[in-house]
């Protein structure tokens, strides 16, 4: 069912913008690239779907499924429902490293955009996590509670210090210009998206899913806090290393290919649990493919909402994505 | 399974919570612990569960140091009730129990038959079937405590550790959780606030600013002077004339 799901959701990314291409020219094109079959197509609408649009497709849904599978782990582990994938300071961290390399000139033109964003969310992370086992035991609560809490400081104080660097680095030395086009990069934006991205993203969304699949009952041991976790068997320090890491190595992944794309990874994860419940063998599954869906799907809007404009990811996903939760949110209520 | 606990000592910044407790409780016996706020015993338990690894001294599983053990071994031997664990998930009674299936679980060996058997027992014993497809949220303090309770029966432990819980329940739920804990053929070490309660396990240790004061049956430890200088209360030891169980009637606080 989902496979078949995430097929049609492939195919439509691919089929619609700003021109639609019929679904049988983008069959043939795939049996050509694929299996070297010899339909006859026009060669400009095989370049885009074969160079542009299937891979910005593909991307879309690795990035959709990683940030919100992100967001299911860290909302369970943190036990805090306003736990996203950009809470340990991963995308202002790689804002700074975009702008730094982009704007300041850092690495003198070696380093890609991606690059330094992937620095950035990578030094940001790192920092977060120092902090957070130096304030360790200073924070309220019991055990587990007083880890979460560090986290959570932690990354706040981490976010707005490379916040502040990057406006920093923003007022200081761009352009009108410059500071635009930085400001839509932060926003998420799709458009510089190739196979070379796919490579990358993939394995990432993949690798995501089954550390998520393959931890899913240490992540609903979680349900009554950390402790509770221990008792019942889970090496919380380990798991919980292993499982933060490994979302914040795909989340800036997915960051420095194409920003930081807000609400996905907040959301989807809260409105997955209203239809499936909050067990993880069906939340998992299900939050990768809803954030790989609803991520395609915002991507397709963004191209064709405003006539010859695309508009930045991030806008589209809070759009249409805060309305259908409200919907969600008022539904489940009613039917309790 | 018998239950060792070796000159424990925890501090947490600078303060020392534990001192030198010493403590062995022997296969099927049901050990209360007891003492004022503060005095340590949620400390104790948490130690003796293993999810706090003591500065100094160790616990014992037989004869096996937990120190060296994996928590998933742990888990399969120990259940632990903790005073309170709470969650915001809307999960279902029968999910919250199916947790305690957890150390038994892996990505290889999943759910089975005989996993669902269990977690139905679990429910049965602490009266809970009734209510096995409610959402957490809608349950009462006392019906969660009891979900806690099935959720650590559900782990089917050789050692059951209970911090207090019977604080939550009505009268009747209090006895039938006293009475069903009494019933299993486990070790249970039990933190408890109610005296008259205590009276009821095999043997009570008193817990007085971290350090384990007296150990002994209820009869011999709870006396009138040990209520005046660890509980600092003024109290009757009354015999029931109906059975000649002893009662604690408390007058006043010193």
């Amino acid at each position: 069912m989902s496979p078949l799901i995430l097929f049609l959701a492939v195919m439509a990314g691919t089929a619609i913008g700003e021109t639609t291409i019929p679904m049988q020219t983008i069959l043939k094109v795939l049996a050509n690239q694929l299996w070297g079959a010899d339909y006859a197509v026009d060669r400009i609408d095989a370049g885009i779907i074969w160079n542009y649009r299937l891979s910005r497709a593909i991307v879309a849904a690795c990035c959709g499924a990683g940030l919100a599978l992100a967001g299911v782990v860290l909302q369970a582990l943190l036990r805090n429902p306003l736990a996203d994938p950009f809470l340990m300071g991963i995308s202002a961290g790689a804002s700074t490293g975009a702008v730094a390399v982009t704007i300041s000139g850092l690495g003198a033109g070696a380093l890609t955009l991606s690059a330094g964003a992937f620095a950035g969310a990578g030094l940001a992370f790192g920092l977060v996590v120092v902090l957070a086992r130096a304030a360790g035991s200073n924070t309220g609560g019991g055990r587990g509670a007083q880890a979460a809490g560090a986290i959570i400081l932690a990354g706040i104080a981490g976010s707005q210090l490379f916040n502040a660097l990057t406006a920093f680095i923003i007022t200081k030395s761009a352009s009108a210009e410059q500071a635009r086009g930085i400001m839509f990069w932060l926003m998420g934006n799709l458009s510089g998206v190739r196979w070379d991205d796919v490579v990358l993203g993939l394995p990432a969304a993949l690798g995501g899913v089954l550390i998520c699949l393959w931890h899913r009952r240490a992540l609903d041991a979680f349900t009554f806090g950390a402790d509770s976790a221990a008792s019942m068997g889970i090496a919380v320090r380990p798991v919980r290393g292993i499982l933060i890491g490994g979302m914040a190595l795909v989340t800036a992944v997915m960051v420095s290919m194409v920003g930081a794309i807000g609400f996905v990874g907040l959301v989807i994860p809260h409105a997955m649990r209203f239809l499936v419940g909050s067990r993880h063998t069906r939340l998992v599954p299900a939050s990768a493919l809803a954030g790989a869906v609803f991520l395609i799907g915002s991507d397709i809007l963004s191209r064709i909402m405003v006539p010859g404009q695309v508009l930045p990811i991030g806008v589209v996903t809070a759009l249409i994505g805060a309305p259908a939760f409200a919907l969600i949110l008022v539904r489940r209520t009613r039917a309790r | 399974m018998r239950l060792t606990a070796e000159s424990i000592d925890w501090t947490i910044q600078g303060h020392r919570l534990l001192k030198e407790v010493s403590l062995s409780v022997a296969d099927g016996e049901t050990f209360g612990l007891i003492g004022p706020n503060g005095s340590g015993k949620t400390t104790l338990l948490r130690v003796l569960a293993g999810l706090r690894k003591p500065k100094n001294g160790r616990v014992l599983l037989d004869r096996v140091p937990m120190s060296g053990m994996r928590q998933r071994d742990i888990a399969q031997v120990i259940a632990f009730v903790e005073q309170q664990a709470e969650t915001l998930d809307r999960i279902e009674v029968h999910e919250a129990v199916a947790l305690g299936r957890t150390p038994f679980l892996s990505p290889l060996r999943p759910w089975s038959e005989d996993d669902d058997a269990i977690v139905s027992q679990a429910l049965v014993d602490v009266d809970m079937l009734h209510l096995a497809n409610r959402l957490w949220h809608t349950l009462s303090g006392g019906e969660r405590q009891r979900v806690h309770i099935a959720r650590a029966l559900a782990q089917q432990p050789n050692i059951l550790l209970l911090d207090e819980p019977t604080n939550h329940l009505d009268i009747r739920h209090q006895l039938s959780i006293m009475h069903l804990v009494r019933q299993l053929s486990l070790t249970v070490v039990i933190a408890l606030h109610d005296l008259n309660q205590a009276m009821e396990c095999d043997r009570i240790g008193i817990m007085e600013a971290g350090r384990l004061v007296d150990v002994g049956p209820p009869r011999d430890v709870l006396t009138t002077d040990r209520l005046y200088r660890t509980f600092g209360v003024h109290a009757d030891i009354l015999d029931d004339p109906i059975d000649q169980s002893r009662i604690m009637r408390f007058r006043s606080a010193i």
